[in-house]
């Protein structure tokens, strides 16, 4: 072999040694990812949904809705639906994305409301999360008819959900999407048990 | 370069040369992941199982390696082994793995990780090259580990909080808070903390090497204790 090729071949070598490292973790750990994945999801869910309310497997039942970003879980009581959980992103946050899980009741009715992930503020923008605060606990029994769709807004805006002191950005991004959400149920609510 | 015996190697890697506290490399995770405990030893673990693989497979390749593809190889070999190292944590670790998310990945843009290979383990054997890298990442990790317990106590207020992610069910009983109402200094649980808490720390060192050199500084004029090691 000629010498100025050996450092190709070299470097070669050193790329299919760790090719083959990282595709054999990858099998070992690929099984148990998923599994770890859809726990959470799992976990998740049944935060909001009421034990015993139902009796299918909603992080299986799923619907995602193609350009709208937004994946739906199906919870159903003998094939009657009991709730839609959407999980959705409100791009507005302080620090980025917020995301979401939105539970609804067929009748418009909200389940729950959690943050999933986020980077908010600690100390300030994190009230969202149920570990800090459990403002989101507020969301439960509301509709589109409480509040009127007007009043779906922070105090601070005019509306009637609490903002925290010093961060306004936060809530008010959590309050536009969970609304938004209730809007797109309220529209598509038959195909989305279909 | 002569070959550093074992008590050399540790002496460097956990205060001389201390990674966090004197070649301020990777400062990124560092002040970013240390605003708990738990963060801050989920990262440490994982830089320094990368560290010690890396040292460990230059120095294995050193007969074969080249000069002139030599920091091609390194950075081939370090993003390698934190592939594995991310998925094994997303695999065993989930929730730890979706806190420290990107930071994860970034542990491939750790200077300290290709400083160490570049200017130890291709130049040494493969016994000091390993003990090189558990030695540097241990150093690092414990910089970690003291500045997450200072921010969190002081930022949070709490201890050990969220040791489940780590260590399973019975870290649910380590977490330690003080008292209910207890918020902490919101100041240090942010970035602005981490630099405060990090300046303090190299502060320290640097009081206590003063102490430490106090005999020979009457007979011999010392120069400032960082300066001469921070371009190692």
């Amino acid at each position: 072999m000629p010498d100025w090729l050996k450092p190709g071949w070299l470097l070669g070598l050193f790329a299919l040694i760790f090719i083959f490292l990282l595709a054999f973790t990858y099998e070992q750990t690929r099984e148990r990812i998923a599994i770890q994945e859809q726990l959470r999801l799992e976990a998740q869910l049944k935060e909001i949904l009421v034990a015993g309310s139902y009796d299918n497997e909603p992080a299986t039942d799923v619907l995602e809705i193609e350009g709208d970003k937004r994946t739906v879980y199906r919870a159903r009581l003998q094939g009657q639906p009991v709730a839609a959980l959407f999980k959705t992103v409100a791009k507005d946050g302080y620090s980025g994305s917020i995301n979401l899980l939105v539970g609804i009741k067929p009748n418009g009715e909200l389940l729950g409301v959690r943050a999933l992930a986020h980077r908010e503020t600690p100390g300030l923008g994190d009230e969202i999360d149920l570990r800090r605060s459990d403002w989101v606990l507020d969301f439960a029994g509301r509709s589109l008819r409480n509040p009127m769709p007007d009043d779906w807004a922070v105090k601070k805006d005019g509306g009637v959900f609490d903002a925290f002191t010093g961060a306004t950005i936060t809530p008010r991004a959590v309050v536009g999407e969970v609304k938004k959400t209730l809007i797109y149920f309220q529209a598509h609510q038959h195909e989305l048990f279909q | 370069m002569s070959t550093p015996n074992v008590s050399d190697i540790l002496y460097q890697g956990l205060w001389k040369n201390n990674p966090g506290l004197v070649q301020l490399l990777g400062l990124c995770p560092l002040l970013a992941v240390s605003n708990t405990f738990i963060n801050a030893l989920g990262m440490g673990m994982a830089t320094t199982l990368v560290l010690t693989s890396s040292n460990f497979v230059v120095a294995l390749s050193r007969p074969v390696l080249r000069e002139e593809i030599r920091i091609a190889i390194f950075v081939l070999v370090i993003a390698g082994f934190v592939g594995v190292v991310e998925l094994v944590m997303n695999a065993y670790f989930y929730e730890l793995y979706l806190i420290l998310g990107i930071f994860i990945p970034l542990i491939v843009t750790n200077c300290i990780i290709i400083g160490r290979a570049e200017a130890f383990a291709s130049r040494q054997p493969l016994w000091a090259a390993t003990l090189d890298g558990f030695v540097m990442g241990l150093g690092f990790t414990l910089v970690l580990l003291l500045l997450g317990s200072m921010r969190e106590i002081v930022g949070s207020a709490t201890l050990f909080a969220d040791a489940h992610l780590l260590f399973g069910e019975w870290g649910q009983h380590m977490s330690i808070s003080f008292g209910e109402d207890a918020r902490g200094i919101l100041l240090f649980a942010l970035p602005p903390g981490a630099f405060i808490g990090l300046g303090l720390l190299v502060a320290i060192k640097n009081v206590i090497d003063e102490k430490l050199s106090k005999p020979k500084t009457v007979a011999v004029q010392i120069s400032s204790p960082t300066t001469a090691d921070a371009s190692a």
